[in-house]
Protein backbone atom coordinates (compact mmCIF):
# COMPACT_ATOMS: atom_id res chain seq x y z
CA UNK A 1 0.00 0.00 0.00
CA UNK A 2 2.81 2.43 0.87
CA UNK A 3 4.42 1.68 -2.91
CA UNK A 4 1.17 2.47 -4.32
CA UNK A 5 1.00 5.85 -2.13
CA UNK A 6 5.16 7.08 -3.30
CA UNK A 7 3.81 6.18 -6.43
CA UNK A 8 1.55 8.84 -6.54
CA UNK A 9 3.02 11.60 -4.44
CA UNK A 10 4.76 13.28 -7.58
CA UNK A 11 1.00 14.18 -9.00
CA UNK A 12 1.22 16.63 -5.34
CA UNK A 13 2.96 19.55 -4.77
CA UNK A 14 6.48 18.93 -2.91
CA UNK A 15 4.66 20.40 0.40
CA UNK A 16 1.43 18.81 -0.16
CA UNK A 17 3.01 15.52 -1.55
CA UNK A 18 4.51 14.56 1.98
CA UNK A 19 1.47 15.90 4.29
CA UNK A 20 -0.81 13.72 2.07
CA UNK A 21 0.96 10.84 1.79
CA UNK A 22 1.79 10.70 5.71
CA UNK A 23 -1.65 10.73 6.12
CA UNK A 24 -2.78 8.95 3.64
CA UNK A 25 -0.93 6.01 4.82
CA UNK A 26 -2.17 6.64 8.41
CA UNK A 27 -5.68 6.43 7.07
CA UNK A 28 -5.07 3.07 5.38
CA UNK A 29 -3.18 1.30 7.67
CA UNK A 30 -5.83 2.40 10.55
CA UNK A 31 -8.83 0.68 8.09
CA UNK A 32 -6.40 -2.48 7.42
CA UNK A 33 -5.89 -2.39 11.23
CA UNK A 34 -9.19 -2.05 12.65
CA UNK A 35 -9.82 -4.51 15.13
CA UNK A 36 -13.70 -4.33 15.42
CA UNK A 37 -16.61 -3.52 13.32
CA UNK A 38 -16.86 -0.07 15.17
CA UNK A 39 -13.31 0.93 14.93
CA UNK A 40 -13.60 -0.16 11.01
CA UNK A 41 -16.41 2.24 10.56
CA UNK A 42 -14.41 5.26 12.00
CA UNK A 43 -11.20 4.24 10.15
CA UNK A 44 -13.47 3.98 6.99
CA UNK A 45 -14.93 6.98 7.59
CA UNK A 46 -11.90 8.87 7.94
CA UNK A 47 -10.24 7.69 4.73
CA UNK A 48 -13.46 8.15 2.64
CA UNK A 49 -13.88 12.17 4.21
CA UNK A 50 -10.01 12.17 3.29
CA UNK A 51 -11.01 12.12 -0.20
CA UNK A 52 -7.52 10.84 -1.11
CA UNK A 53 -6.56 9.38 -4.48
CA UNK A 54 -4.36 6.95 -2.50
CA UNK A 55 -7.23 5.75 -0.69
CA UNK A 56 -9.20 4.10 -3.85
CA UNK A 57 -8.07 0.75 -3.14
CA UNK A 58 -8.26 0.25 0.68
CA UNK A 59 -12.23 1.43 0.04
CA UNK A 60 -12.83 -1.11 -2.62
CA UNK A 61 -11.12 -3.28 -0.07
CA UNK A 62 -13.55 -2.15 2.82
CA UNK A 63 -16.69 -2.93 0.14
CA UNK A 64 -15.92 -6.48 1.01
CA UNK A 65 -15.54 -6.76 4.85
CA UNK A 66 -18.75 -7.81 5.70
CA UNK A 67 -19.65 -4.64 7.69
CA UNK A 68 -22.52 -2.70 5.69
CA UNK A 69 -22.10 0.22 7.83
CA UNK A 70 -18.54 0.60 6.69
CA UNK A 71 -19.08 -0.53 2.82
CA UNK A 72 -22.02 2.03 2.50
CA UNK A 73 -19.51 4.72 3.89
CA UNK A 74 -16.73 3.63 1.89
CA UNK A 75 -19.48 4.06 -1.50
CA UNK A 76 -19.96 7.21 -0.31
CA UNK A 77 -16.19 7.92 -0.57
CA UNK A 78 -15.62 6.64 -3.83
CA UNK A 79 -18.91 7.96 -5.42
CA UNK A 80 -17.29 11.63 -3.73
CA UNK A 81 -13.96 10.76 -5.26
CA UNK A 82 -15.81 9.88 -8.68
CA UNK A 83 -14.38 9.61 -12.02
CA UNK A 84 -10.98 8.89 -11.15
CA UNK A 85 -12.39 5.85 -8.67
CA UNK A 86 -13.99 4.16 -11.97
CA UNK A 87 -10.83 2.49 -13.12
CA UNK A 88 -10.12 0.55 -10.05
CA UNK A 89 -13.27 -0.12 -9.30
CA UNK A 90 -14.14 -2.49 -12.42
CA UNK A 91 -9.89 -4.06 -12.28
CA UNK A 92 -10.66 -4.77 -8.92
CA UNK A 93 -14.09 -6.15 -8.67
CA UNK A 94 -14.28 -8.62 -6.44
CA UNK A 95 -15.16 -12.13 -8.16
CA UNK A 96 -15.97 -14.11 -5.16
CA UNK A 97 -17.82 -12.13 -2.98
CA UNK A 98 -21.14 -10.97 -4.71
CA UNK A 99 -21.89 -8.68 -1.53
CA UNK A 100 -18.96 -6.32 -2.57
CA UNK A 101 -19.85 -6.37 -6.32
CA UNK A 102 -22.98 -5.06 -5.72
CA UNK A 103 -21.52 -2.31 -3.59
CA UNK A 104 -19.19 -1.84 -6.52
CA UNK A 105 -21.76 -1.40 -8.92
CA UNK A 106 -23.51 1.14 -6.48
CA UNK A 107 -20.46 2.90 -6.92
CA UNK A 108 -20.50 2.80 -10.45
CA UNK A 109 -24.03 3.79 -11.00
CA UNK A 110 -23.54 6.91 -8.72
CA UNK A 111 -20.38 7.91 -10.50
CA UNK A 112 -22.41 7.27 -14.00
CA UNK A 113 -19.12 7.88 -15.89
CA UNK A 114 -20.40 5.86 -19.24
CA UNK A 115 -16.92 4.67 -19.87
CA UNK A 116 -18.32 1.71 -17.47
CA UNK A 117 -21.37 1.21 -19.89
CA UNK A 118 -20.15 -2.23 -21.10
CA UNK A 119 -19.19 -3.15 -17.61
CA UNK A 120 -22.23 -2.34 -16.38
CA UNK A 121 -23.91 -4.05 -19.34
CA UNK A 122 -22.16 -7.12 -18.77
CA UNK A 123 -22.82 -7.58 -14.97
CA UNK A 124 -27.10 -6.38 -15.59
CA UNK A 125 -27.09 -9.11 -18.16
CA UNK A 126 -24.53 -11.88 -16.81
CA UNK A 127 -24.15 -12.10 -13.07
CA UNK A 128 -25.37 -14.61 -10.96
CA UNK A 129 -26.59 -12.44 -8.26
CA UNK A 130 -29.63 -10.29 -8.39
CA UNK A 131 -28.44 -7.62 -6.21
CA UNK A 132 -25.60 -6.70 -8.38
CA UNK A 133 -27.62 -7.33 -11.34
CA UNK A 134 -30.09 -4.86 -9.88
CA UNK A 135 -27.91 -2.08 -9.38
CA UNK A 136 -26.43 -2.55 -12.74
CA UNK A 137 -29.61 -2.70 -14.53
CA UNK A 138 -29.97 0.80 -12.42
CA UNK A 139 -26.74 2.01 -13.41
CA UNK A 140 -26.89 1.89 -17.19
CA UNK A 141 -30.01 4.21 -17.31
CA UNK A 142 -28.36 6.61 -15.51
CA UNK A 143 -24.84 7.71 -17.36
CA UNK A 144 -23.62 10.98 -17.93
CA UNK A 145 -24.32 10.82 -21.75
CA UNK A 146 -22.79 14.73 -22.01
CA UNK A 147 -18.99 13.19 -21.08
CA UNK A 148 -19.23 11.06 -24.11
CA UNK A 149 -17.90 12.52 -27.11
CA UNK A 150 -20.40 13.81 -29.35
CA UNK A 151 -20.12 11.22 -31.81
CA UNK A 152 -20.00 8.48 -29.39
CA UNK A 153 -23.34 9.42 -27.09
CA UNK A 154 -26.25 8.20 -29.88
CA UNK A 155 -24.88 4.61 -30.32
CA UNK A 156 -24.02 4.54 -26.71
CA UNK A 157 -27.33 5.35 -25.49
CA UNK A 158 -28.91 3.05 -27.94
CA UNK A 159 -27.12 0.54 -26.93
CA UNK A 160 -28.31 1.39 -23.18
CA UNK A 161 -31.92 1.42 -24.45
CA UNK A 162 -31.77 -1.58 -25.82
CA UNK A 163 -30.53 -3.48 -23.05
CA UNK A 164 -33.05 -2.04 -20.59
CA UNK A 165 -35.35 -3.42 -23.17
CA UNK A 166 -34.10 -6.60 -23.26
CA UNK A 167 -34.14 -6.83 -19.32
CA UNK A 168 -37.86 -5.07 -19.17
CA UNK A 169 -39.28 -8.74 -20.04
CA UNK A 170 -36.70 -10.53 -17.56
CA UNK A 171 -38.47 -13.33 -15.25
CA UNK A 172 -37.32 -11.60 -12.32
CA UNK A 173 -39.78 -8.67 -11.12
CA UNK A 174 -36.67 -6.91 -9.37
CA UNK A 175 -34.53 -6.61 -12.95
CA UNK A 176 -37.60 -5.78 -14.51
CA UNK A 177 -37.98 -2.94 -11.83
CA UNK A 178 -34.63 -1.77 -12.21
CA UNK A 179 -34.83 -1.61 -15.69
CA UNK A 180 -37.65 0.62 -15.58
CA UNK A 181 -36.02 3.20 -13.32
CA UNK A 182 -33.28 3.23 -15.57
CA UNK A 183 -35.39 3.71 -18.48
CA UNK A 184 -36.50 6.40 -16.85
CA UNK A 185 -33.39 7.99 -16.59
CA UNK A 186 -32.28 7.45 -19.59
CA UNK A 187 -35.76 9.35 -21.66
CA UNK A 188 -34.88 11.91 -18.28
CA UNK A 189 -31.46 12.49 -19.80
CA UNK A 190 -32.50 15.65 -21.53
CA UNK A 191 -30.02 14.97 -24.96
CA UNK A 192 -30.73 16.02 -28.28
CA UNK A 193 -31.43 12.52 -29.37
CA UNK A 194 -33.95 11.96 -26.11
CA UNK A 195 -37.47 13.07 -28.00
CA UNK A 196 -37.16 10.06 -30.17
CA UNK A 197 -35.76 8.11 -27.55
CA UNK A 198 -38.42 9.35 -24.78
CA UNK A 199 -41.12 8.66 -27.02
CA UNK A 200 -39.88 5.18 -27.16
CA UNK A 201 -39.29 4.61 -23.34
CA UNK A 202 -42.86 5.91 -22.67
CA UNK A 203 -44.92 3.40 -25.22
CA UNK A 204 -43.04 0.91 -22.79
CA UNK A 205 -43.95 2.40 -19.86
CA UNK A 206 -47.41 2.25 -21.12
CA UNK A 207 -46.98 -1.43 -21.99
CA UNK A 208 -45.54 -2.34 -18.68
CA UNK A 209 -48.01 -0.24 -16.35
CA UNK A 210 -51.06 -2.23 -18.14
CA UNK A 211 -49.69 -5.87 -18.60
CA UNK A 212 -46.60 -6.75 -16.33
CA UNK A 213 -47.56 -9.94 -14.16
CA UNK A 214 -46.14 -7.88 -10.67
CA UNK A 215 -48.10 -4.81 -9.32
CA UNK A 216 -45.51 -3.22 -7.87
CA UNK A 217 -43.86 -2.97 -11.41
CA UNK A 218 -46.83 -1.88 -13.30
CA UNK A 219 -47.06 1.23 -10.29
CA UNK A 220 -43.26 1.83 -10.88
CA UNK A 221 -44.15 2.28 -14.62
CA UNK A 222 -47.20 4.57 -14.17
CA UNK A 223 -45.16 6.62 -11.39
CA UNK A 224 -42.37 6.89 -14.55
CA UNK A 225 -45.00 7.41 -17.14
CA UNK A 226 -46.45 10.41 -15.15
CA UNK A 227 -42.88 12.01 -13.93
CA UNK A 228 -41.91 11.59 -17.77
CA UNK A 229 -44.90 13.35 -19.15
CA UNK A 230 -44.65 16.04 -16.43
CA UNK A 231 -40.99 16.66 -17.30
CA UNK A 232 -41.64 16.84 -21.23
CA UNK A 233 -44.54 19.42 -20.65
CA UNK A 234 -42.12 21.36 -18.00
CA UNK A 235 -39.61 21.64 -20.95
CA UNK A 236 -42.09 22.58 -23.63
CA UNK A 237 -43.38 25.46 -21.43
CA UNK A 238 -40.12 26.79 -20.62
CA UNK A 239 -39.16 26.59 -24.59
CA UNK A 240 -37.16 23.52 -25.17
CA UNK B 1 -43.89 -21.27 10.87
CA UNK B 2 -43.17 -21.52 14.43
CA UNK B 3 -40.25 -24.47 13.81
CA UNK B 4 -39.12 -25.59 10.43
CA UNK B 5 -39.94 -29.17 9.99
CA UNK B 6 -37.34 -31.24 9.81
CA UNK B 7 -39.34 -34.29 8.06
CA UNK B 8 -39.81 -31.81 4.94
CA UNK B 9 -36.76 -31.65 3.01
CA UNK B 10 -36.15 -27.80 1.70
CA UNK B 11 -38.26 -26.96 -0.98
CA UNK B 12 -39.69 -24.14 -2.59
CA UNK B 13 -38.06 -20.77 -1.04
CA UNK B 14 -34.74 -22.99 -1.98
CA UNK B 15 -35.49 -24.15 -5.08
CA UNK B 16 -37.62 -20.70 -6.74
CA UNK B 17 -34.33 -19.22 -6.82
CA UNK B 18 -33.45 -21.97 -9.86
CA UNK B 19 -36.13 -22.63 -11.86
CA UNK B 20 -33.65 -24.73 -14.22
CA UNK B 21 -34.25 -27.18 -11.74
CA UNK B 22 -37.98 -27.96 -12.52
CA UNK B 23 -37.69 -27.44 -16.45
CA UNK B 24 -36.93 -31.04 -16.84
CA UNK B 25 -39.88 -32.28 -16.13
CA UNK B 26 -43.27 -31.75 -18.68
CA UNK B 27 -46.30 -30.87 -16.91
CA UNK B 28 -48.12 -34.09 -18.21
CA UNK B 29 -45.01 -36.05 -16.63
CA UNK B 30 -45.59 -34.44 -13.71
CA UNK B 31 -48.78 -35.16 -13.43
CA UNK B 32 -48.21 -38.98 -13.92
CA UNK B 33 -45.38 -38.33 -10.99
CA UNK B 34 -48.40 -37.55 -8.93
CA UNK B 35 -48.80 -41.04 -8.74
CA UNK B 36 -45.75 -42.83 -9.70
CA UNK B 37 -44.44 -46.13 -7.84
CA UNK B 38 -41.43 -44.13 -6.41
CA UNK B 39 -42.87 -41.48 -3.50
CA UNK B 40 -40.33 -39.03 -3.88
CA UNK B 41 -40.75 -38.30 -7.45
CA UNK B 42 -44.60 -38.08 -6.38
CA UNK B 43 -43.32 -35.00 -3.68
CA UNK B 44 -41.52 -33.40 -6.32
CA UNK B 45 -44.25 -33.62 -8.95
CA UNK B 46 -46.60 -31.66 -6.26
CA UNK B 47 -44.19 -29.04 -5.86
CA UNK B 48 -43.05 -28.56 -9.47
CA UNK B 49 -46.83 -28.46 -10.34
CA UNK B 50 -47.30 -25.27 -7.82
CA UNK B 51 -44.74 -23.45 -9.30
CA UNK B 52 -45.43 -24.52 -13.14
CA UNK B 53 -49.06 -25.62 -13.47
CA UNK B 54 -50.97 -22.31 -12.83
CA UNK B 55 -53.89 -22.40 -15.33
CA UNK B 56 -54.10 -25.95 -15.57
CA UNK B 57 -57.25 -27.86 -14.24
CA UNK B 58 -56.05 -31.41 -14.89
CA UNK B 59 -53.28 -30.89 -12.41
CA UNK B 60 -55.69 -28.86 -9.60
CA UNK B 61 -57.78 -31.96 -10.35
CA UNK B 62 -54.67 -34.83 -9.55
CA UNK B 63 -53.30 -32.65 -6.62
CA UNK B 64 -56.73 -32.70 -5.18
CA UNK B 65 -56.82 -36.38 -5.35
CA UNK B 66 -53.13 -36.31 -3.51
CA UNK B 67 -54.81 -34.33 -0.62
CA UNK B 68 -56.42 -37.77 0.25
CA UNK B 69 -52.91 -39.80 -0.37
CA UNK B 70 -52.18 -42.77 2.23
CA UNK B 71 -49.10 -43.83 0.53
CA UNK B 72 -46.43 -41.50 1.57
CA UNK B 73 -46.11 -41.99 5.33
CA UNK B 74 -42.89 -40.52 7.69
CA UNK B 75 -42.32 -42.59 10.26
CA UNK B 76 -44.22 -40.27 12.95
CA UNK B 77 -47.22 -40.03 10.93
CA UNK B 78 -47.07 -37.03 8.86
CA UNK B 79 -48.23 -36.77 5.19
CA UNK B 80 -45.62 -35.22 2.99
CA UNK B 81 -47.25 -35.56 -0.40
CA UNK B 82 -50.52 -34.33 1.20
CA UNK B 83 -48.67 -31.08 2.68
CA UNK B 84 -47.17 -30.34 -0.89
CA UNK B 85 -50.19 -31.04 -2.63
CA UNK B 86 -51.85 -28.31 -0.17
CA UNK B 87 -48.94 -25.48 -0.95
CA UNK B 88 -49.23 -26.52 -4.58
CA UNK B 89 -52.79 -25.50 -4.43
CA UNK B 90 -52.36 -22.25 -2.70
CA UNK B 91 -49.93 -21.40 -5.37
CA UNK B 92 -52.51 -22.29 -8.49
CA UNK B 93 -55.50 -20.52 -7.67
CA UNK B 94 -58.21 -22.78 -8.05
CA UNK B 95 -60.99 -22.72 -6.01
CA UNK B 96 -61.83 -26.31 -6.48
CA UNK B 97 -59.01 -26.76 -4.22
CA UNK B 98 -60.88 -25.38 -1.12
CA UNK B 99 -63.17 -28.51 -0.45
CA UNK B 100 -60.17 -30.64 0.05
CA UNK B 101 -58.47 -28.30 1.83
CA UNK B 102 -60.76 -27.18 4.60
CA UNK B 103 -60.61 -31.38 4.99
CA UNK B 104 -56.83 -31.33 5.58
CA UNK B 105 -57.86 -28.66 8.54
CA UNK B 106 -59.10 -31.74 10.27
CA UNK B 107 -55.82 -33.87 9.48
CA UNK B 108 -53.63 -35.42 12.25
CA UNK B 109 -50.61 -34.24 10.62
CA UNK B 110 -49.81 -30.19 12.09
CA UNK B 111 -48.00 -29.53 8.66
CA UNK B 112 -50.75 -30.81 6.54
CA UNK B 113 -52.91 -28.40 8.19
CA UNK B 114 -50.96 -25.15 8.30
CA UNK B 115 -50.22 -25.71 4.60
CA UNK B 116 -53.58 -25.98 4.15
CA UNK B 117 -54.33 -23.06 6.32
CA UNK B 118 -51.71 -20.43 3.98
CA UNK B 119 -53.41 -22.22 1.19
CA UNK B 120 -56.84 -21.34 2.14
CA UNK B 121 -55.78 -17.53 2.39
CA UNK B 122 -53.56 -17.49 -0.88
CA UNK B 123 -57.09 -18.64 -3.04
CA UNK B 124 -59.11 -15.86 -0.76
CA UNK B 125 -62.28 -17.62 -0.84
CA UNK B 126 -64.31 -16.81 2.35
CA UNK B 127 -66.41 -19.60 2.65
CA UNK B 128 -63.56 -21.19 4.63
CA UNK B 129 -63.42 -18.68 7.58
CA UNK B 130 -65.14 -20.24 9.80
CA UNK B 131 -63.30 -23.39 9.64
CA UNK B 132 -60.21 -21.64 10.46
CA UNK B 133 -61.82 -19.85 13.14
CA UNK B 134 -62.56 -22.89 14.97
CA UNK B 135 -58.93 -24.43 14.72
CA UNK B 136 -58.11 -21.36 17.36
CA UNK B 137 -61.03 -22.55 19.22
CA UNK B 138 -59.95 -21.75 23.14
CA UNK B 139 -57.88 -18.84 22.28
CA UNK B 140 -54.25 -18.83 23.74
CA UNK B 141 -54.96 -20.89 26.30
CA UNK B 142 -55.78 -23.54 23.85
CA UNK B 143 -52.92 -22.94 21.77
CA UNK B 144 -49.74 -24.01 23.26
CA UNK B 145 -47.06 -26.04 22.44
CA UNK B 146 -47.95 -29.51 21.61
CA UNK B 147 -45.80 -32.21 24.18
CA UNK B 148 -42.75 -33.87 22.61
CA UNK B 149 -43.13 -31.54 19.16
CA UNK B 150 -41.70 -28.66 18.23
CA UNK B 151 -44.68 -27.21 16.91
CA UNK B 152 -47.68 -25.58 18.72
CA UNK B 153 -51.31 -27.47 18.66
CA UNK B 154 -52.51 -25.65 15.97
CA UNK B 155 -50.37 -23.66 12.80
CA UNK B 156 -51.70 -20.62 14.62
CA UNK B 157 -49.52 -18.62 12.50
CA UNK B 158 -50.49 -19.49 9.52
CA UNK B 159 -54.50 -19.54 10.50
CA UNK B 160 -53.95 -15.37 11.79
CA UNK B 161 -52.10 -15.00 8.36
CA UNK B 162 -54.72 -16.35 6.46
CA UNK B 163 -57.88 -14.54 8.67
CA UNK B 164 -55.48 -11.44 8.00
CA UNK B 165 -55.61 -12.07 3.73
CA UNK B 166 -59.50 -13.28 3.79
CA UNK B 167 -60.34 -10.01 5.67
CA UNK B 168 -61.98 -11.90 7.99
CA UNK B 169 -62.96 -8.72 10.38
CA UNK B 170 -65.99 -10.84 11.89
CA UNK B 171 -62.40 -12.91 13.33
CA UNK B 172 -60.77 -9.71 15.03
CA UNK B 173 -61.80 -10.59 18.56
CA UNK B 174 -60.29 -13.80 18.12
CA UNK B 175 -57.31 -12.86 17.20
CA UNK B 176 -56.52 -9.96 19.50
CA UNK B 177 -55.41 -11.97 22.67
CA UNK B 178 -52.68 -13.51 20.33
CA UNK B 179 -50.95 -10.43 19.92
CA UNK B 180 -49.51 -11.27 23.60
CA UNK B 181 -48.68 -14.94 22.65
CA UNK B 182 -45.66 -16.50 24.15
CA UNK B 183 -44.29 -17.26 20.11
CA UNK B 184 -42.86 -14.45 19.08
CA UNK B 185 -43.66 -15.57 15.29
CA UNK B 186 -47.54 -15.81 16.55
CA UNK B 187 -47.32 -12.46 18.12
CA UNK B 188 -46.09 -10.43 14.92
CA UNK B 189 -48.93 -12.51 12.72
CA UNK B 190 -51.70 -11.29 15.11
CA UNK B 191 -49.70 -7.32 15.06
CA UNK B 192 -50.27 -8.19 11.07
CA UNK B 193 -53.37 -9.51 10.65
CA UNK B 194 -55.01 -6.74 13.05
CA UNK B 195 -53.23 -3.79 11.05
CA UNK B 196 -54.83 -5.83 7.69
CA UNK B 197 -57.85 -5.94 9.32
CA UNK B 198 -58.72 -2.69 11.21
CA UNK B 199 -56.02 -0.28 9.46
CA UNK B 200 -55.52 1.09 12.87
CA UNK B 201 -51.41 2.27 12.75
CA UNK B 202 -50.89 1.12 16.66
CA UNK B 203 -50.96 -2.47 15.02
CA UNK B 204 -48.36 -1.58 12.37
CA UNK B 205 -46.08 -0.03 14.87
CA UNK B 206 -46.33 -2.65 17.10
CA UNK B 207 -43.92 -4.63 13.85
CA UNK B 208 -41.74 -1.22 13.37
CA UNK B 209 -40.82 -1.43 17.16
CA UNK B 210 -39.78 -5.33 16.48
CA UNK B 211 -37.45 -4.50 13.81
CA UNK B 212 -35.40 -3.35 16.72
CA UNK B 213 -35.15 -7.12 17.81
CA UNK B 214 -31.04 -7.60 18.55
CA UNK B 215 -31.56 -11.36 16.27
CA UNK B 216 -31.20 -10.64 12.78
CA UNK B 217 -33.04 -13.75 11.85
CA UNK B 218 -35.91 -11.95 13.31
CA UNK B 219 -35.57 -8.89 12.16
CA UNK B 220 -35.76 -10.68 8.91
CA UNK B 221 -38.92 -12.45 9.50
CA UNK B 222 -40.24 -8.89 11.01
CA UNK B 223 -39.32 -7.34 7.97
CA UNK B 224 -41.86 -9.36 5.61
CA UNK B 225 -44.52 -9.31 8.54
CA UNK B 226 -44.38 -5.91 8.14
CA UNK B 227 -44.44 -6.08 4.02
CA UNK B 228 -47.53 -8.47 4.40
CA UNK B 229 -48.93 -6.02 6.26
CA UNK B 230 -49.37 -3.23 4.02
CA UNK B 231 -48.47 -0.35 7.06
CA UNK B 232 -47.18 2.11 4.44
CA UNK B 233 -46.07 4.07 7.41
CA UNK B 234 -43.52 1.44 7.85
CA UNK B 235 -41.82 2.05 4.74
CA UNK B 236 -39.08 4.04 6.40
CA UNK B 237 -38.51 1.86 9.38
CA UNK B 238 -38.10 -1.04 6.71
CA UNK B 239 -35.36 0.89 4.47
CA UNK B 240 -33.94 1.74 7.33
CA UNK B 241 -33.53 -1.66 9.18
CA UNK B 242 -30.35 -3.25 9.90
CA UNK B 243 -30.92 -6.49 7.28
CA UNK B 244 -29.58 -6.91 3.44
CA UNK B 245 -30.97 -4.84 0.79
CA UNK B 246 -32.59 -7.93 -0.99
CA UNK B 247 -35.31 -8.48 2.13
CA UNK B 248 -35.95 -4.46 2.01
CA UNK B 249 -36.23 -4.82 -1.68
CA UNK B 250 -38.89 -7.71 -1.01
CA UNK B 251 -40.43 -6.56 1.75
CA UNK B 252 -40.80 -2.77 0.16
CA UNK B 253 -42.36 -4.64 -2.78
CA UNK B 254 -44.77 -6.26 -0.70
CA UNK B 255 -45.67 -3.65 1.13
CA UNK B 256 -47.02 -1.52 -2.09
CA UNK B 257 -48.63 -4.34 -3.30
CA UNK B 258 -50.69 -5.38 -0.28
CA UNK B 259 -51.04 -1.42 0.27
CA UNK B 260 -52.63 -1.78 -3.02
CA UNK B 261 -54.57 -4.61 -3.29
CA UNK B 262 -56.07 -2.99 0.69
CA UNK B 263 -57.71 -0.53 -1.21
CA UNK B 264 -61.30 -0.18 -2.93
CA UNK B 265 -59.94 1.78 -6.23
CA UNK B 266 -56.18 1.11 -6.51
CA UNK B 267 -54.66 4.18 -7.08
CA UNK B 268 -51.22 3.11 -8.42
CA UNK B 269 -49.49 6.59 -8.00
CA UNK B 270 -50.31 8.70 -4.95
CA UNK B 271 -47.91 10.33 -2.87
CA UNK B 272 -47.74 7.71 -0.59
CA UNK B 273 -46.99 4.59 -3.19
CA UNK B 274 -44.75 7.46 -4.42
CA UNK B 275 -42.46 7.35 -1.19
CA UNK B 276 -42.35 3.44 -0.95
CA UNK B 277 -41.40 3.51 -4.69
CA UNK B 278 -38.13 6.12 -4.01
CA UNK B 279 -37.33 3.91 -0.96
CA UNK B 280 -37.15 0.52 -3.33
CA UNK B 281 -35.28 3.00 -6.26
CA UNK B 282 -32.65 4.01 -3.80
CA UNK B 283 -32.13 0.06 -2.61
CA UNK B 284 -31.65 -1.19 -5.62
Amino acid sequence: MLIFVRSIAHLFEPHTAMTNSACASDLIRAVEQAASPASLVSAVRALAEARLEAGIPTLISALGYNNPEAAVIAVQGLVALGEVAVQPLMERLDDYNYGARAYSFRALAAIADPQALDFLINAAETDFAPSVRRAATKGIGQLRWSHLPTEQRQNAQNRALQTLLGLAQHPDWDIRYAAVVGLQALASSGEATAGELAARILAQFNHIAQTDADLAVCARAAMAQQQLKALSNHLAAIGH
Amino acid sequence: MLEISTEQPLQSESQSAEPSNGEALTLEQAIANLSHPDLSLRYYAAWWLGKFARGNAQAVDALILALEDEADRTELGGYPLRRNAARALGKLADCRAVPGLLRCLECSDYYVREAAAQSLGMLGDRTCVSALMQLLHGGVAAVQPEPGKPHLTQPAEAIIEALGLLNASEAVPLIRPFLEHPAVRVKHAAARAMYALTQESVYGERLVQALDSCDLKTRRTVLMDLGASGYLAGAEAIAQAAVENSFKVMALKSLLENHLKQQLEAVLVSPSTERVMNLIDSLL
